[in-house]
Formats: C-alpha cells, structure tokens, sequence
C-alpha cells in the first residue's frame, strides 16, 4: 500500500499539469508519468503482464505516435485561450467538480468488503491464466480486436496518405519560376543569406549582417523568429575586445611568429608537388 | 481496494475536465487516454477484490481499443492540419453554417 501512496500524489498533479500547462509536448511528457505511475500500481496489484503492456503498449507505441504527430503538427502549436462557448470554460470545471464529488462520495459510502486477491487465480502464474481466460471464455472478442485492428490501420493509412494530384515540378520550371518572380515582385532569386557573424557565433539562432551593420532577416529561419529565440547579431558584432580576450595573448604571439614558418614549410611541400606531377 | 478505486475516479475526472476545456486536438485526444487509462485501473482494481482475472482481460482490451483509436484519431488530427493549417478544436466547424 506504501506503493500506492507514494505513486497517487504524484500521478493527480501531473494529471492536473496536463490541464494547465501551455505546450502541448509538457502535456505529453506529463501523461508518460501518469501512465508510469500507472504500471507500477498494476505491479503492485498482481497484474505484471498488464504493467508490461502497459509499458510497452502505452509508453513505447502510443505516446510515441503523440509525440511525432506533434512534431509533425507543429510543436509551438499552443492553446488559444478565446472561448467560443460564453462561460463554457467555468461550466466544464464546475461539472468537472461535481462529477469528482459525486464519484468519490458515492465510493466512501459503499464498503468493498473484503479483498479476494489473485492469489489462487494466478496459482499457475499470471500470464498463463489470462491466455486460458483469453484463449477460452474470451476468444470471439480476441478475434473481434483482430479485426479492430487490421480496421484501424487501414483507416490511418487511408486517411495519411496524400494522392498526388498534379506531375511534380521539375528544377527547371522552378528555376523560370523564381526568375518570373524576380521580374514581377523583385524577389532575390538566388540562395538566402546564411547565418553567423563570426566563427563562434555561426549558429542558426544569429543572423547575418549585412554591409550596413544591420541583422538581416531573411538569414534565420522563421520558426526560430516565431519563437522568439533569434539572437541580437549587431550587439555581437559590437564585441569586438571581448573576442580579443577570448583569443587571448597566445593567438596574438603565434600569428606573429608562426606566420614567417609557415610559408617556409609551404615552399618545399609546393616544389615536391611539382616534382611528383609529371611522374 | 477503495483508495485505488478513488484515485481512478479522480484521475477520470481531470480527464473529463481536459477534454472539456482544452483547446489543441491533440491535447484533448491525451485527455482521452487519461480517462480510458483510469478505467483501467478500476478494472484491475476489482480484478484483484473479486480474485478474478476477468478484470486484467477487459484491461487488455480497453488498451486495443484505445490503441486502435489514437491510431485513426491522430490520423484524422493530421488529415485536418494539412487542409486547415490548425489543430485547434475550434477551427474545425464548418458543419455548424
């Protein structure tokens, strides 16, 4: 029992996370405790292949499918807080409450008696009593799920597939397409400007400069400028000393004392290499 | 048994309040599975005061169906955010005009 009360705090808080926080990846990750949580109270009320299934049906197949179809969906799609109901929001958690009340009320009224427990049920071990269950009393609705799911994976495949309706535009009427754009709109048609400002700082998150000192914007990405998460590119330029301290005095003494060395090494290699060409 | 039995009903009413007041497809089809996951655990609950399997075999078949609809449900959610750019269950109401 010290199991349970270990486990029930936490599964009700991260189930009551899953209704307030914002981004609906935390509202995943919240789920994968309550269905961990979960698991382990199956263990400790003698169903192990269930917590097994549990593991691996919940964990591994179907929060997976949710995590990747909100990859696909977009990861910063959040909530819109407008109400299309008048007062739908306080309704649903008022009901929301009462339907708690009323459940837990009528549960503290009644008296379960005492537990029978699993233990003569599972006296052949627990995975072979659920196959006698399944395989024997249960065996038309086993092979009713079969059918569910060969049903179920034909719709998804049905309903994910997207038919092709039109050829597939080929490079050069793309190419004849920017140009077009080009002389209508004066869209540039080349390659967009790459980010980065120095070598320390050529991540995507840091725009280009452009000529004039300014960030350009069309060098970072749009998710990253939808998220809020492009750094200040000019405020970095302005550090200049701070690069030099990084750089430190060695970087200052080796350019100047490597510099005569290494065009002397490089002479010969370029004599050998003349040499070998012709043999 | 009775403490199992409350936790389920309370994990089965935020899932209730969640799919009521959430927003975002996605998050409302998670609301889903908490409820069904909460059945669950009534189920094996009772399983083990009646000394009876029968509750983990209607367990594993709650878990069938719950796969098979997140399958073509999530299928669906995809399908509408590639025509309508949106998984807000809001978007989604054309059928009303």
């Amino acid at each position: 029992m010290s199991t349970f009360w270990i486990l029930a705090p936490i599964m009700v808080l991260a189930a009551l996370g899953i209704l307030f926080v914002r981004k609906a990846v935390h509202a995943a990750l919240l789920l994968a405790v309550v269905m961990i949580g979960l698991a382990l109270l199956y263990l400790s009320l003698d169903a192990p292949f269930l917590a097994a299934v549990q593991v691996a049906v919940y964990m591994g197949a179907i929060l997976m499918l949710f995590l990747f179809v909100l990859m696909l969906v977009g990861v910063d799609a959040s909530d819109s807080v407008v109400e299309t109901i008048k007062g739908q929001r306080v309704m649903a958690i008022i009901g929301g409450l009462l339907l708690g009340v009323v459940l837990v009320v009528a549960l503290a009224q009644i008296s379960l008696g005492t537990v029978v427990g699993l233990d003569s049920a599972n006296a052949i071990g627990n995975i072979p009593a659920l196959a006698d269950l399944l395989f024997s009393k249960y065996v038309f609705a086993f092979e009713v799920t079969s059918a569910l799911l060969i049903t179920a994976a034909m719709g998804a495949m049905v309903l994910a597939h997207r038919e092709k309706l039109e050829p597939r535009t080929s490079q050069a009427e793309l190419a004849a397409l920017r140009m077009q754009e080009y002389a209508v709109s004066g869209k540039h048609p080349g390659p967009l400007p790459t980010p980065g400002v120095f070598a320390r700082h050529n991540a995507v998150d840091t725009p280009a400069l452009l000529p004039d000192g300014t960030a350009s914007e069309a060098s970072v990405s749009r998710v990253l400028a939808a998220r809020g998460t492009v750094r200040s590119a000019p405020a970095m330029a302005g550090d200049v000393a701070g690069v030099e301290r990084q750089l430190g005095p060695v970087a200052h003494a080796g350019r100047d004392s490597s510099a005569p060395a290494t065009t002397e090494e490089e002479a010969p290699a370029t004599t050998n290499r003349d040499e070998e060409a012709p043999a | 048994m009775t403490p199992y039995v409350v936790l389920s009903s309370i994990l089965f009413t935020i899932g209730c309040v969640g799919v009521l007041t959430r927003r975002n497809a996605i998050v409302v089809f998670m609301c889903v599975e908490l409820m069904l996951n909460a059945s669950n655990l009534a189920l094996v609950a009772f399983s083990k005061q009646h000394g009876d399997l029968d509750g983990q075999v209607m367990a594993f078949f709650v878990m069938v169906v719950a796969a098979a609809e997140v399958v073509v449900g999530l299928a669906i959610i995809m399908t509408i955010f590639r025509t309508r750019r949106s998984a807000s269950v809001d978007d989604a109401s054309l059928l009303k005009y």
